[in-house]
């Protein structure tokens, strides 16, 4: 009886409705969890892996040593490599193209390297119109590193003691 | 010729401005509607809402506005052409035409007639038939069921309605808005006295305007928006345009009915200052506001739980209420002479 005068009082008063509309209105003060994505940008972590780039050592000589580590890690075989002994007889590559539309951005590219030269940075904003533009040349990654340089840096000295 | 502009030409004339004095109002508040509802539905979903044209995203309904006039009309080859234009026009224009009746302050109407419920009633039954006439003449099936629901659905509220209307008339003695108005100036608001009556229709008038929870008729996920799904451009803003101009002729009746129309709450100092119309608006806007929390609150309705909530809890709700009112009134010998 008292059970069937719950449920009655429940339904005339609206219990749930007013219940769920108060809810409601208190969210309505809650501070926004919106970020304004061009304007405003969430943390990353030293580890995230966005647009390639190919660094340099500080006297400007070129990273790699075109070893082809990457290439032959690379689970997606976007990286193409080819090596020929420079005149001064050290050995560089040619060519280092990444189709960064088979890339899966794995990061297996930048473990695998032993001089760390090729590495994952932390720009996500590369899109481009046409597929052509997105086979990235040696020259394009070079200039990616520079461009990246002091960040890509700092990313590898915080992500060094656990690596 | 003097005889002639003044007798005819003047009064033409100010009949045109007046018009234009309500309905220009009216349309820059619908499209703040619009604003307003986006802004607190994000704000109760924890979201910002339009942001980007304006400060605060403030000229986003101009700019809506702007992009659908710009759009291309397109008539499907299997519509019927003239109904299929006809039914954006017939729902606007049945939205703006009741707000010649609704007084916006002491003798502010533009049409003060003695049968002012009884014609917004009228009104908004009409307000079926654009709806209708859309999803026939569209001779898609989405729009066809959309329509039947919300013919169905409109025809049934409205007797809801109705009976609900009828405890206030009693109480108040007259179909005259502002008369029903200057009664509650005497009784006190018909939201104290019809408290229950005031809550049904409330309920009625989300389900009227076809608004969240009873927004079947446009049912995004089993109708892909219903009625008006084959219709773009300036056609499309006259439908949505029509809805929101409902809406807000709603909260209108029902300020005017249970919220005491332009009087102020308590008839002392600080709230007397504050002329009548604007007492007014800030009732439509909070009755509006329920309107778009319910819309951020609620889950949509099924159709049988509408139609059963209509007929078997709302009607019998009323009826009973109309016979406790006038036996009240009877025995306490308060009817309106």
């Amino acid at each position: 009886m008292s059970l069937a005068l719950d449920r009655l009082a429940r339904t005339l008063l609206w219990k749930e409705l007013v219940q769920g509309f108060a809810l409601t209105f208190r969210y309505m003060f809650r501070p926004k969890v919106t970020l304004n994505y061009p304007y405003e940008k969430g943390p990353k972590s030293p580890r995230f892996r966005g647009e390639h780039a190919l660094r340099r050592y500080p006297n400007g000589e070129e990273r790699c040593i075109a070893c082809k580590l990457c290439e032959a890690i690379c689970p997606a075989q976007a990286i193409t490599i080819e090596a020929e002994p420079r005149p001064d007889g050290s050995r560089r590559t040619t060519r280092y193209d990444i189709d960064m539309v088979k890339c899966i951005y794995c990061g297996l590219c930048e473990e695998a390297c032993p001089v760390d030269a090729i590495v994952e940075g932390p720009n996500m904003e590369f899109a481009a119109e046409t597929r052509e533009e997105l086979i990235y040349t040696k020259e394009k990654l070079l200039a990616n590193g520079e461009r990246w340089e002091r960040e890509l840096a700092l990313r590898l000295e915080l992500d060094a003691p656990y690596r | 010729m003097s005889e002639l502009f003044v007798g005819t030409i003047w009064p033409l004339f100010e009949l045109v401005l007046l018009t234009l004095l309500i309905v220009v109002p009216l349309l820059l508040a619908v499209a703040y509607l619009t604003y307003a509802e986006r802004k607190i539905i994000a704000a109760m979903q924890l979201r910002q809402g339009p942001m980007f044209v304006g400060p605060y995203g403030l000229l986003q309904p101009l700019a809506d506005g702007l992009k659908l006039l710009f759009k291309e009309t397109v008539i499907p080859t299997r519509a019927n052409k003239g109904v299929f234009v006809a039914a954006p026009i017939v729902t606007f224009v049945l939205a703006l035409v009741g707000w010649a009746v609704i007084p916006f302050g002491p003798g502010l109407v533009l049409a003060d007639i003695n049968v002012g419920v009884l014609y917004l009633f009228a009104v908004s039954s009409l307000g079926v038939y654009g709806i209708v006439m859309a999803g026939w003449a569209s001779n898609s099936r989405y729009a066809f069921l959309g329509a039947l629901r919300s013919s169905a659905q409109m025809v049934s509220y409205e007797i809801a309605i109705g009976l609900v209307i009828i405890s206030v008339l009693i109480s108040a003695g007259s179909l005259n808005l502002s008369e029903i108005v200057e009664a509650q100036a005497r009784h006190g608001w018909y939201v104290l006295w019809h408290f229950p009556m005031f809550m049904i229709f409330l309920v009625s008038i989300l389900a009227e305007t076809n608004r969240h929870p009873f927004d079947l008729p446009e049912d995004e996920a089993s109708l892909v928006t219903g009625y008006n799904v084959e219709y773009s451009s300036m056609a499309f803003a006259l439908f949505f345009l029509g809805e929101y101009a409902n809406m807000i002729l709603m909260s209108a009746i029902c300020s005017i009915l249970f919220l005491g129309g332009w009087l102020p709450p308590l008839d002392i100092a600080p709230f007397t200052w504050i002329p009548g119309p604007v007492w007014f608006a800030l009732k439509i806007s909070a009755i509006l506001f329920v309107y778009i929390w319910a819309r951020a609150t609620l889950p949509r309705y099924r159709y049988d739980q509408l139609m059963r909530l209509g007929w078997k809890v709302f009607l019998p709700a009323a009826l009973l209420w109309i016979v406790v009112t006038s036996g009240a009134m009877v025995a306490l010998d308060l009817l309106p002479k």
